[in-house]
């Protein structure tokens, strides 16, 4: 990883360090879904670190079915315009094309992301290959180390996008905070051996056994609907929220995205989540996750 | 306070990257806690503000009622050290990232209230966006040893400052650190490097003025 100090009199742009920097700054905080550039003003002025701008949020994708893609660069354009928060956009996996036009749109984060139809089931994007930082989802460590070894600078773990349901979240959380825990107790013979299991580079897995965590920011996404939701990933060790159609598809979006901030804050104060939980109005109708067909499972995209 | 006792340096943890501004402060020898709450304020010899979304902070602080005891606060001495945002959220008067219509200094952003302390007009985002975020090496007065590298993520500039405030770095010809008294502030993040002179400059400061 090209994280030693630039010794360059000139300005370096695009640096491991500038785009892992950028993720820290976003630490403890809420990056919103939002496909208008309305709905990025109410998001940041409810304190959202971030907005997510996509054409539809995934509860609609998956209502809608069909082939989900890149937003429209003029939505994009329009959110950007809107708002002085970070915005990030998603590609489909492998689709490098795409991310090439989020890039030259000026995005500041690129979601290389299940949530959209992968463009190829074999290879993810090169992220080496921008300038523009990328931000993957993962269900376990190996899956997050696959990803920052081609370049991701911040991980989410991804639950199951569109549900209104935790419980992947918690699973791919956990798996990942438990699998970098058992590293840590590994000696340096072990850790070969480990790197050939989790199919990731030896250097990145030391490097995690060492750190006793990724070496890029780790938050929560998929499934986060309630303030509690929200304080229950902080607790479990996410470094912040991503919350998708939580929050446009409740009743009070206003109401819901400030409480969800509240409680992100404050995840560790239980009468602050109590609070925030008070009157949101109605939370979105969630899915049961053992109902959901495999076929549509997204957090089975990408490998 | 002695010279040699280590002095109790707060990080507002609202927000942002707090752990490194927690691991550069105890590397320059001060003892560290994190603050939300007002009365966490209490017995405090200094306070860092860290870098991450200013708007967000500065919600955060006005919700959870940080902001006025903030204010009292700074105005009544505590040193403090604001990155990035936390540099925004010391200046008097901030400023929308482009010029609007009425041209430079005459877009003060509706909303976004500030602690203030350093008389400085900052203009959020000026560098540019994420892909124009850069490091480069910065002179900085009163760091000995050389320059030291500066991460500016999405970074402010200080458009302007007061009579009372000294200018101690500038790139590009814009100026990116500056001190007022016991207020220190810089557009970059020293706590993202392992270089801690920033922090030890703002440790000595806390230490002098204790």
């Amino acid at each position: 990883m090209s994280t030693t100090p630039s010794t360059a009199q000139t300005p370096e742009t695009g640096t491991a360090r500038v785009k892992r920097g950028m993720a820290e700054q976003l630490k403890g905080g809420v990056i919103m879904d939002v496909v208008t550039p309305e709905q990025a003003k109410i998001a940041e002025d409810a304190g959202a670190v971030a907005v997510m701008a996509l054409e539809r949020v995934p509860a609609d994708i998956r209502k809608d079915g069909g082939v989900a893609r890149m937003s429209d660069p003029d939505m994009i354009d329009g959110i950007i315009e809107a708002v002085s928060i970070p915005v990030m956009a998603k590609s489909r996996i492998g689709h490098f094309v795409e991310a090439q036009v989020l890039q030259a749109l000026g995005v500041d984060y690129i979601d290389e992301s299940e949530v959209l139809t992968p463009a190829d089931e074999v290879n993810h994007s090169d992220k080496w290959a921008f300038t523009t930082p990328f931000v993957c989802g993962a269900t376990n460590l190996g899956e997050a180390l696959r990803r920052i070894a081609e370049g991701a600078a911040m991980i989410r773990s991804k639950g199951e996008a569109g549900t209104g349901n935790v419980v992947e979240a918690v699973r791919h959380l956990r798996q990942i905070k438990g699998e970098i825990s058992r590293l840590r107790g590994l000696d340096n013979n072990e850790l070969y051996a480990a790197a050939k299991e989790l199919r990731a580079p030896y250097e990145l897995v030391k490097e995690v056994a060492e750190l006793g965590k990724l070496p890029v920011v780790l938050f929560s996404a998929g499934g986060v609907a309630t303030p509690a939701d929200a304080a229950l990933m902080r607790q479990l060790g996410a470094e912040g929220v991503f919350v998708g159609s939580g929050i446009f598809k409740s009743g009070d979006p206003a109401k819901r995205a400030a409480a969800i901030v509240r409680a992100t804050t404050f995840f560790d104060d239980p009468k602050v989540i109590a609070d925030a939980s008070r009157n949101l109005g109605e939370a979105m109708v969630g899915i049961n996750i053992d109902i959901l067909p495999e076929t549509e499972r997204y957090a089975s995209r990408g490998w | 306070m002695s010279v040699t006792a280590q002095p109790v340096i707060g990080v507002l943890a609202l927000q942002g990257d707090v752990r490194e501004h927690q691991a550069a402060l105890t590397a320059a020898g001060a003892a560290v806690r994190p603050v939300r709450r007002p009365e966490e304020l209490a017995g405090l010899a200094g306070l860092t503000l860290p870098g991450g979304e200013s708007t967000t902070i500065s919600k955060l602080a006005v919700l959870f009622g940080l902001m006025d005891p903030l204010r009292a606060a700074i105005r009544e001495g505590l040193p403090v050290y604001g990155t990035c945002a936390g540099l925004i959220m010391l200046a008097d008067k901030i400023l929308d990232p482009s010029p609007g219509p009425w041209g430079p200094g005459e877009t003060p952003i509706s909303g976004q209230e500030t602690f203030g302390g350093i008389d400085m007009i900052v203009r959020r985002n000026a560098f540019g966006r994420q892909n124009e975020s850069f490091e480069a090496l910065v002179d900085v007065t009163g760091v000995p040893g050389g320059p030291v590298e500066g991460v500016f993520i999405r970074a402010p500039w200080v458009e302007s400052v007061g009579a009372g405030t000294e200018v101690l770095a500038e790139h590009g010809g814009h100026i990116v650190a500056v001190r007022q008294g016991t207020a220190l502030a810089t557009s970059f993040h020293p706590e993202l490097t392992g270089d801690h002179r920033v922090h030890e400059l703002f440790v000595h400061m806390v230490r002098t003025e204790s």
